[in-house]
């Protein structure tokens, strides 16, 4: 699929994810917005997966340690076939494989368990270890939010990456400024993140429009010059719908049916039943 | 009776309230505070609140800090998040010298719902059960919630305020003495009696009435202080009933079930058994799903009860 594709594909999965959370009533839709095209440039462009066979031993892996934004992840697994997409519109129901946050037990193509913040990345870093030593040469991607980085846990797992020369490993960050009680810099400020991600030891790059596809891609296929690599993606929290873009508010809300109605119409997509 | 209220709304309230009076009250939170209630106290006092961002093992030991010079921090975000994560900080750095930190934890149990299973503590009380030093509140309703948030503050060490998301029914008055050391009957009965505490307590009123349509006497029994346990109302009721459920919103491990089965051991032969989540973790539904799906709505307690009476 081109990109210009994709970038079409992203307003259906924008539609899909907006639909899952209106029909469950509760979840996040400003950080899935906003990460759905680093999502996408992973699976659609780089990551090398089988969705016919999910746990292909040699696949790369993807941890999405912000794992409250799994209705993104939960979208495009089933674009690609891992499950019906009839399944996401029963997110967060009683007994369906869709939990709330990601569970590799219940949902095909979950390779880890998150959503308490921080252990993502340190587990995503354990099974790049774990790569090297068993001499595979899968690579290991995770994205974290930015209010994510305030974890001590997230510091912890850049320090024995560095330490481990984790070569096969990236981290992705969705660098939308806000978290739950408002901006970054208001909550408890990151400081040059970049800068902090050199310091401790990564090859960093920064895409300015980490909403673009393309744009995440080509930061995805730079050199790892045989360390950790981080990629800071400037992105919109709640992307591509106008009255979640930049509002703190639409962290953990989901739409009413008016709000749906004019986020489908602002998409220009049909509503399927 | 008072209106509905969930536990976290009474205790945003109750913190203000006590802001404006003791200015020795200082308030940590990790970018949950609108979820928590200490927004409203942040609001009014935004000096004396601290947003310590997503790092909870932090901010516990800075509220150690605060509380070593003086001050009585009350630490607040996600149940699942003040107790596992920081868990061997709320030891070592608070309970280890019994400073007064205050947490009152929001979003126990499997009510926080949707979530799921990642985000639904069903081992918290269990993890500040065994921490010595530590006192144990689970509210029965919004009333009783700001009689523990007054009752902590004169407590003269750590405390544990469980709170829930959903609104709860008022099963207490205004006016209902609030002993922290005394376990409070909400219905008297003589065949068979019910331990219970939170967000089950209606779960159980609502079992006992019908246990009622069915001959059968149950007493209920408000446990709102898991530690220090009070034991000897524990004891006597039991040897009076005869027969004992306990029926609480979380793992009949290491919780009111298990602070029942230790008290009565060797002091009492009632017929005993525990209504809670069966050692398994909680996943994605609505509460009222969930809690019938795990055994703890009234349909489970009443079942556990004609079960135990029949044995
Ligand atoms: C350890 C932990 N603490 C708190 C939370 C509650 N929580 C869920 S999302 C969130 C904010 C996340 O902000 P950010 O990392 O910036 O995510 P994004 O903006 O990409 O949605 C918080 C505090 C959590 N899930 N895990
Ligand atoms: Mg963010």
């Amino acid at each position: 699929m081109d990109l210009a594709m994709q970038q079409q594909k992203a307003v259906q999965l924008r539609a899909d994810i907006i639909k899952m959370l209106y029909l469950a009533k509760s979840g996040h839709p400003g950080g899935s917005l906003s990460s759905l095209e680093m999502m996408m440039a992973l699976y659609y462009n780089v990551m090398k997966v089988d969705p016919k066979n999910p746990k292909w031993e040699d696949r790369d892996r993807f941890v999405l340690s912000k794992g409250h934004s799994c209705p993104a992840l939960y979208a495009i697994l089933a674009d690609l076939g891992y499950f019906p997409r009839e399944d996401l519109w029963h997110l967060r129901q009683y007994g369906c494989q869709l939990q709330g946050h990601p569970d590799c037990k219940s949902t095909p193509g979950v390779d880890v368990n998150s959503g308490s913040l921080g252990q993502g990345i340190s587990i995503a870093g354990g099974m790049a270890i774990a790569a090297k030593y068993l001499k595979k040469d899968y690579q290991v991607y995770t994205i974290i939010g930015d209010g994510e980085c305030q974890e001590g846990l997230v510091w912890e797992a850049a320090m024995s990456a560095a330490h481990y020369k984790l070569d096969n490993f990236t981290v992705m960050l969705d660098h939308n400024h806000l978290q739950i009680d408002g901006d970054n810099d208001q909550v408890m400020g990151l400081g040059d993140i970049m800068k902090k991600f050199e310091a401790f030891g990564f090859t960093c790059y920064k895409v300015e429009d980490g909403n673009s596809i393309e744009a995440v891609v080509e930061a995805l296929r730079k050199p790892h010059n045989g360390k950790p690599k981080f990629i800071c993606c400037e992105t919109v929290k709640g992307h591509g719908v106008s009255y979640m873009e930049n509002v703190a508010g639409w962290h953990g809300k989901a739409p009413n049916e008016a709000e749906y109605l004019q986020a489908m119409k602002e998409l220009g997509v049909e509503i399927d039943g | 009776m008072a209106e509905k209220q969930a536990s976290r709304v009474a205790y945003g309230e109750e913190l203000l309230a006590q802001g404006r009076i003791n200015e020795k009250i200082v308030v940590c939170d990790a970018d949950l505070s609108q979820s928590t209630m200490t927004c409203k106290f942040a609001k009014e006092f935004p000096d004396r609140f601290f947003n310590f961002g997503i790092a909870e093992a932090n901010m516990v030991c800075a509220a150690a800090g605060m509380a070593h010079s003086g001050l009585i921090p009350f630490v607040s975000t996600f149940a699942i998040f003040g107790s596992a994560r920081a868990y061997e900080q709320i030891r070592n750095s608070v309970a280890y010298t019994g400073i007064p930190v205050k947490f009152v934890l929001t979003h126990a149990g499997l009510s926080v719902g949707e979530d799921g299973g990642s985000h639904q503590t069903i081992e918290d009380i269990a993890l500040f059960r065994t921490l010595p030093n530590m006192t144990i509140f689970v509210p029965a309703d919004a009333i009783e919630t700001k009689k523990m948030v007054r009752a902590a503050i004169d407590i003269d060490g750590p405390v544990y305020i469980r709170a829930s998301r959903p609104v709860m029914p008022c099963v207490t008055e205004e006016d209902t003495p609030f002993d922290p050391y005394k376990a409070a009957v909400l219905r008297e009965g003589k065949d068979i009696a019910i331990f219970t505490c939170g967000l089950i307590i209606d779960e159980s009123l609502k079992a006992a009435e019908r246990l009622a349509q069915e001959g059968i006497d149950a007493c209920v029994v408000n446990f709102h202080t898991i530690k220090p346990f009070d034991n000897e109302t524990a004891v006597e009721i039991a040897n009076r009933c005869g027969a004992v459920i306990t029926a609480e919103e979380h793992s009949v491990i290491g919780g009111l079930g298990s602070a029942t089965a230790e008290a009565l051991a060797g002091h009492s032969s009632a017929k005993f058994a525990r209504v809670g989540i069966q050692d398994k973790f909680g996943s994605s539904g609505t509460p009222a799903r969930l809690f019938h799906e795990y055994g703890i709505d009234a349909d489970g307690i009443v079942a556990a009860c004609k079960k135990l009476l029949a044995e």
